[in-house]
């Protein structure tokens, strides 16, 4: 069960770690816009070469955030919607504490006498 | 997909001078929130404190009990006064295990404005994706059980009839 919790925690270090780079975010944003895509689609409108692309793709994959399938001559990439959720989920923690005080402050503005 | 900011709109029914003096002045601030300051808010100042169960609500405050006597800390960014106060802090800091003062820390901003029934408060956060990476997958490995408590409790809290 540990052990379990600690594997799952280094994959989302990674996780993070893939997403600490504004190319990769925008490949990222670019999949789910509309995916899957082919390398050549996803080069298009960036300012980098393919072969960069293609690593920063290799990158993700690694960290569990893509993944790929050959279609004929080409490879599709998609994005796997579980590991951004779970990267999603730090700030989702974070705004659930801004949630409780605020419900705080609602109490101590409208029903606490000064 | 943002990953930098949180932003959170509330209508508080309360006068403008009652909800900036909650949020603009350190004791006011440290009772709803639960944390004595050892001084006031000055701007462009660190300002030091401990975590204490909040005033306003029991339940919450059973869960801070634990967290009680932790150091706090933030540095008053701005005081522009009935319209804006903000100030950075690592946020929702409260493990004492972790060492957080070499991270960046983010920028807390809360904004008032006049509404027809009260004032419309916007609390934002942002500059979470200047924090490593490494820390904001530990931040939740770390805390799992204690947020999901939290969250129960706070939905359970919301529940309740205004």
């Amino acid at each position: 069960m540990k052990r379990a919790a600690a594997a799952r925690s280094a994959e989302t270090a990674r996780a993070f770690s893939a997403l600490g780079d504004a190319t990769r975010l925008r490949i990222v944003n670019r999949l789910a816009g509309g995916g899957p895509l082919s390398i050549v689609r996803l080069t298009q409108g960036n300012a980098i070469s393919r072969q960069a692309v293609t690593k920063h793709l290799r990158a993700l994959e690694h960290a569990g955030l893509v993944r790929s399938r050959r279609a004929g001559r080409e490879r599709l990439w998609q994005l796997e919607a579980q590991r951004l959720a779970d990267a999603r989920r730090y700030l989702d923690r974070i705004s659930d504490q801004w949630d409780a005080a605020i419900a705080r402050l609602r109490a101590f503005v409208e029903d606490e006498p000064e | 997909m943002n990953t930098d900011r949180i932003e959170k709109k509330v209508l508080l029914k309360a006068s403008r001078e009652r909800v900036w003096r909650a949020i603009s002045e350190a004791d006011q601030f440290g009772r709803w929130f639960g944390v004595d300051f050892d001084g006031p808010f000055v701007a462009g100042e660190p300002l030091s404190g401990r975590i204490v169960p909040t005033q306003v609500d029991p339940e919450v405050a059973k869960l801070q009990a634990p967290h009680a006597g932790q150091p706090f800390a933030i540095v008053v960014d701005a005081i522009e006064p009935m319209q804006r106060f903000a100030f950075r802090w690592h946020p929702f800091a409260i493990d004492p295990a972790l060492d957080y003062s070499r991270e960046e820390m983010t920028l807390v901003e809360f904004l008032l404005e006049d509404a027809d029934d009260g004032v419309l408060l916007t609390i934002r956060e942002s500059g979470f994706d200047r924090i490593p990476l490494a820390r904001r997958a530990q931040a939740f490995a770390a805390n799992d059980g204690g947020w999901a408590h939290q969250s129960r409790l706070i939905a359970k809290y919301l529940a309740l009839p205004a």
